[in-house]
Formats: structure tokens, sequence, C-alpha cells
């Protein structure tokens, strides 16, 4: 099958092309760029994309899709719909499920399905250490050769200094990324950002020095032993200058943001409201004038979700029961063009780069590139049209997503996985 | 549309006074020998209570009782709540059984404010987790004005542990809208940060805290709070953060001293404070029962 996208302005960062141009896909794969191949009556599908953004599809590195085990709140099938509704064409999903990916089977189990179901490329990270437990190593070369890109105990941070190193260390054998949740659990009790709001509401406040001590010790553990670290969704001004000094030293230590850390601040947890809870909470102004400044200045490279689907059960009672998290597939490209690209913080490429190309370099995945002989994952959008988000219509399990009402722009129209049309004219297709 | 109360967060100062005015006339009612008003003829009131309460249960029950109203206490253990019901299955219950005025205790902050939209029943805060306990801060002002005459231009002193108040967060926001001047007190580590945003002066000590004051009010210190090593221990709280006849002179030689008790006898105030001539904590509990008269009439008739 061929498939012609015609007249988009495509946006490929590693090819340093932002043009007005034609890309052709021939079996599955990217075969030519350029303007008006000689194509006379070849049997294809034309795209007309006049007027949109042609980009690499979304590569988003931090996904909770819960299966196994969780199904109620989420699974692969709708976890991935969720992401190709929102233009993402590979996830990276966590290992803290039930039973916990701490061994290569469970890896295996969610490649399968992923095959079977998915409407996107799923890259099962594994757990640093068996069960989430945070005491010893999971089997994480086994997990790697079984097709784990990185590892991860998120939503836990790992407390023990030594076993992080080892982590660091062991995990460069197998060139697989540790990615870190920072949290000092000593600092890190509460139930939203300290601060004034909390106060004013009786809320407990989680200390800002909770990410940024353990963030702090891991680049310095990573820089120790010359491994490398990729810090996740940081959401702090500290944390930001950390991984921006670390970075000018040398130190191999990559990082990640979601929207909510730049569209949002602690102030959307006013009237107890249980979808604006997360871990790390929701910051001030501040911090979201400090999360812009590094994502302008290269300091974070990557702009992720978090996804984290939860029954509406777990989230509608108490503040203080709530669980932490949001889903976020569905809106982080709007979000990213509506904060950071009408903003003037990142130009349309840049925020491409953030949100497709660095994440496949530190997953070291095949992703994030238009150049021909690529596969052909593409995502395209109109990024002046505006769209509203209606929360009962998204297609992950979760409804939990603080943005309804928001208008956002950029819905992604047509979402092409591996030379096939998933979305068409903002249609599933499969 | 019914009307709750939820905290004084959300009251203007004119609701505020026509509460205390109500309740004025209520405690005449209390002190009588004949306490009984027909004001909630055929009214329901449930307490529902996840935390255990004793003085704050009974007040609201007296208030029910005294005003004719059907009352009925649920307390959290041997109930359905033990059996692992939600807070939200529980209220819409009691909401079918045809309750008026539903008062309730919870240990989590908005827990009232997750369930007033959910039943027809009219919401009384009696304390949700460390953010409000309006009715507490009702009597504190109640017996203020009863001593002092007036709350615009007093210099109130609340001392002891902060962060976790309820009593503290309600008494902010009401004293302030009445104009009084509200100064914190207390240990920096039971001290929440960005209290100041509330409009009152912060120390980390107590004589600047209650110089000048009117009003001194201490606050109950949580023995569990020693366990998680928030301060050393309560001799050492007493000695730099207690109230004593000493202490009590730097404040105006006419102030009251306020508690909403349960007192620590020689932790937050010396037993001479305490039962001296200036504390009015019995007086306090009077004026509990009023103000929660007043507040559970009030919504029967439609609000404030």
């Amino acid at each position: 099958m061929r498939i012609l996208i015609k007249n988009g302005r495509v946006i490929d960062p590693v090819n340093k092309l932002d043009t007005v141009t034609d890309i052709l896909i021939e079996d599955g794969m990217i075969s030519e760029v350029g303007v008006d191949p000689d194509l006379e009556g070849i049997d294809m599908e034309v795209i007309d994309a006049s007027g949109k953004c042609v980009v690499p599809g979304l590569v988003d590195m931090h996904v909770h899709l819960r299966e196994p085990g969780q199904e109620y709140k989420e699974d692969i099938e709708s976890g991935t719909m969720a992401a190709a509704f929102g233009g993402v064409t590979s996830v990276a999903c966590m290992p803290n499920t039930e039973p916990v990916v701490d061994n290569e089977s469970v890896v295996r189990y969610i490649k399968t399905r992923a095959a079977e179901a998915g409407y996107a490329n799923v890259f099962p990270i594994g757990a640093i250490s068996k069960g989430l437990e945070g005491n010893y190593l999971a089997e994480i070369g086994e997990m790697a050769f079984a097709g784990a890109v990185g590892i991860s105990d998120d939503g836990r941070p790992v407390v023990n200094s030594g076993l992080m190193r080892r982590a660091i260390e062991y995990s460069k054998m197998f060139d697989v990324i540790v990615i870190s949740h920072c949290e000092d659990p000593a600092l890190g009790e509460g139930d939203m950002n300290e601060g004034a709001v909390a106060t004013a509401m009786g809320l407990r406040g989680i200390s800002r020095a909770a990410e940024e001590v353990m963030a702090a010790r891991d680049i310095l553990v990573a820089e120790a032993v010359g491994g490398r670290v990729h810090i996740a969704h940081i959401s702090t001004r500290g944390t930001v200058e950390l991984v921006r000094e670390a970075k000018k030293r040398g130190v191999k230590v990559t990082c990640e943001t979601c929207p909510h850390y730049f569209a949002l601040t602690e102030e959307a947890c006013i009237g107890f409201n249980t979808n604006a809870k997360m871990n790390p909470p929701l910051r001030t102004a501040d911090d979201v004038e400090a999360i812009k400044e590094g994502l302008r200045d290269g300091t974070i490279d990557c702009i992720v979700t978090d996804h984290a689907p939860h029954h509406p059960d777990e989230k509608q009672c108490e503040f203080g029961l709530a669980k932490n998290g949001i889903v976020g597939l569905e809106t982080s490209l709007g979000l990213g063009i509506k904060c950071l690209v009408k903003e003037g913080v990142l130009t349309m490429s840049q925020l491409i780069e953030k949100m497709s190309v660095n994440p496949s370099k530190i997953l070291g995945i095949s992703r994030g590139n238009l150049g021909v002989g690529h596969c052909a994952d593409i995502t395209i959008f109109d990024p002046e049209k505006e769209w509203t988000v209606d929360i009962t219509k998204l297609h992950s399990k979760g409804k939990n997503s603080p943005y309804n009402g928001f208008n956002l722009y950029g819905k992604p129209e047509y979402v092409i996985l591996g030379g096939e049309i998933i979305i068409n004219q903002g249609e599933l297709m499969k | 549309m019914k009307q709750d109360l939820l905290g004084l967060k959300d009251l203007s100062a004119e609701q505020i006074m026509h509460i205390l005015d109500t309740a004025a006339t209520m405690k005449e009612l209390v002190k009588s020998p004949n306490k009984k008003t027909p004001h909630l003829q055929g009214k329901t009131v449930v307490n529902l209570f996840y935390e255990n309460s004793t003085r704050t249960r009974l007040s609201f029950e007296l208030a029910a009782k005294y005003m004719s109203a059907n009352a009925a206490n649920i307390s959290a253990s041997g109930s359905s709540v033990a059996k692992g019901e939600t807070l939200i299955d529980t209220a819409e219950t009691i909401n079918a059984m045809g309750t008026d005025i539903l008062v309730m205790r919870h240990s989590m902050s908005g827990a009232p404010h997750l369930l007033s939209p959910l039943v027809i029943a009219s919401v009384v805060n009696a304390g949700d987790g460390m953010n409000e306990h309006p009715t507490q801060a009702l009597l504190d002002m109640l017996t203020m004005i009863e001593h002092k005459g007036h709350i615009e231009g007093l210099k109130v002193a609340i001392v002891g542990d902060i962060y976790h108040s309820r009593v503290v967060r309600s008494n902010i926001y009401g004293l302030t809208k009445l104009g009084a001047e509200v100064t914190v007190g207390g240990p920096s580590t039971l001290m929440p940060m960005g209290i100041d945003k509330m409009g009152v002066k912060v120390f980390d000590n107590v004589h600047e805290a209650i110089v000048d004051a009117d009003v001194v009010m201490g606050l109950r210190i949580q023995l569990e709070r020693q366990k998680k090593g928030l301060f050393p221990s309560t001799r050492e709280y007493f000695r730099f953060f207690g109230i004593d006849e000493s202490r009590l002179r730097l404040a105006k030689p006419d102030a009251i001293v306020m508690h909403p008790g349960p007192v620590n006898r020689g932790v937050e105030l010396s037993t001479s404070v305490i039962d001296g001539s200036r504390s009015v904590i019995t007086d306090q509990v009077t004026s509990g029962v009023a103000v929660r008269m007043a507040v559970m009439y009030l919504l029967s008739r439609g609000g404030f």
C-alpha cells in the first residue's frame, strides 16, 4: 500500500527539515520526501495536508497502560487507542502493574498484547528492583533482551542510594536507560505542593525538596560511576537548575517534564479538585516559568504525559484518599502547542524534538525520524484549528483529566502507524 | 437552593454577624431553666462522626434536641464505615432516609465539600481534617463579643500547633473578616508554610505573639505529633510555648484566655491559667451549643 501526503508542512527536526513538501510511504516505510514525485498512474491513497503540520509520530516515554492487572483503570487496547487519538505512535509503559514488570515473561506478555490489540507501538520499561520493593535488582539483562527499553521503579523512588548506583552501573552493559522517580519519601509525605494554597485548604504540603534532593543524588551517583540517568517528570525550579548545572559539567543526565507542569499551577487544586492531584504535585507560577525556561534552553529534553488513568471511584473521594495522577495522552500535543508554541517558548520543530525525537534517542528506538527508509509513523494536525476538551469523550478508560473545557489546538487529523492509517480525518480506522 | 456551612472562608462578614446575633439569643435559652423551643420541630439532624468526639458531638446533639429536632448519631466504628463503605455511599444512604441537616466530622480536609452536592440535606462541617471547624470559630467569636463587646480592632493571639489546626484556619477566616488583628505563634515545625498569606502575623515564639493581646487562645497539642518528631517533648513545649501567669502578663491586663478543648493541663496552658479569672473556657462550651442552635435554625430557614 502506498500513501502520498501532499503539501503538508513537513517538520523533521533530525533531518533539519521544516518546509512544505510531500512524503511518499511504501510498504510501511518512508520512500520519498520531496515535492511532486513522479507518480503518474500509480494507485495510492492521497492525503491532502495543505495547511497542516506533518511530523514524526509522537513518542511518549512515560505512560501507565495498567495492563496486566489493573484493567479496570486502563488496558493496552484502550491506552494505545488514547495514544493514537493524541497523535502518539509510540509509548513506553511503566512497570508498576500487577504483576510488576520485573522479569522477561511480563515484558513479553506486554509486547504480545500490544501486537494483538495495540493502536501504537508499545515499548515496555522494566522495574529497577524486584517487585518495585527497592531491595534487589530485577533481571535487567533478560528484560532488555526481551525488549525492555529502560528501567524504572516509577511511582516509587529508589530510596537506597547503593541500589541506584548498581542499577546505573548494571544497566550500562545492556544500554538501557535508568529512569528515576525522584521523591524522598520522608520529605514527600503530603497531598499537594507545600505553600499558601495547601495551608489555606488544610492539606498537607509536599516539599519541593523531596524531588530535588533525590534528583541531586541521582545526578551525583551517575556522575560518580560515569553512567547515565534520566530524571522523570520534573516539576520544580530547583530540579531544572540541578539538571542544567549537571549538563554543563558533562554529566550524562537527561530529563522530562509533563504538560501539567507548564500548563497548570497548584491553584488547580482549589475546591479539593482531585483531578489536579498528582505526584510530583502541581507547583507555583514561578516553577512553571522555570520549566518553560528549561524547555527553551534545552535543559529539559522531553515532554511526556505520565498518563495515569484511574477509575472514577479512585478520584471521586476525599482529596487525601484520591489516587495521584491524570490522563494525558489525548491532550499533550494540544497543550504543547497552546502553552509553548503559541506563547513563543518553543518553535513547532523544537516541540516535536521534545515530543518525538529526543525520547526516541534516549530510549534508543528508531523512531522520531521522517528520513527515507524510516518507519512511517506520522502525525498530521492543523496547529491553528481549535478544539475543546470534553473529558467524557476521552478514549482512555480514565477520565481523570483537569483540562475539561480547555480550548487547545491541533487535534491530530491523521495518524499513520508503520504505514497504516490509524486515524483518518479524526476517526479511528482500525 | 439549600445552604451549607462548610467553612467561614465562604461566608461574608454580614453572614457571620447574622449567625452571631442569632446565637446570642439562643444562648439565653441555653442558660434558661426550660430548654425547649419548636424551632426544628419535625426536622431530622444526623451527626455523622468519622472521628472521635465527645464535646462537639454532644454540643450538636443537645443543640438539635433543645430545638425539638429528631437527632441521631453515627460514629465511624461499629457502622457500615468500618465495613468499607465509601463516604459517598454512606451519605447517599443517610440522604435517602430524609435527613434535613447532616452534621459531619471527618479526618480528611474537604470531605464535607465532597458530600455537599450529593445530598439534599444541609451539610454542617463539624471539623474536616486540618481545613475548617466553622462552628468552633463562631463560638469563639461569640465568646469574644460577650466579653469584649466587639471583634473589630481586637488583637487575638493563637498559640500552639498551627499546622494541624482546623480551629485556627476557621478563626483566621472569621476574625479577619470582622476586622480583628490575628497573630499566630508556635514551634516552627508546627507552622504551615504560607500562613502569612492568610492575613496574619506569624511568630515562632510565644512572647511576640501574645504581646498586647486582647484574647489569648491556646490550641491543643496532639501527643502523636511528638512521636512524629515535630517537637521533642511536652516538657520542652511548655517551657517555650506554654502559657503561664508570667507570660500572660505580656497580654493586655484584661485579656481573656481561651482554648477549644480538651486541654492538656501543663502543656498548652498552666493549670492556674486554666482555672484563673481570665479563663473563659467553660463559657466557650456554652457558646458552642448556642452557635450550633443558631446555625441549624438558620439553615432550616433557608440560610444565613
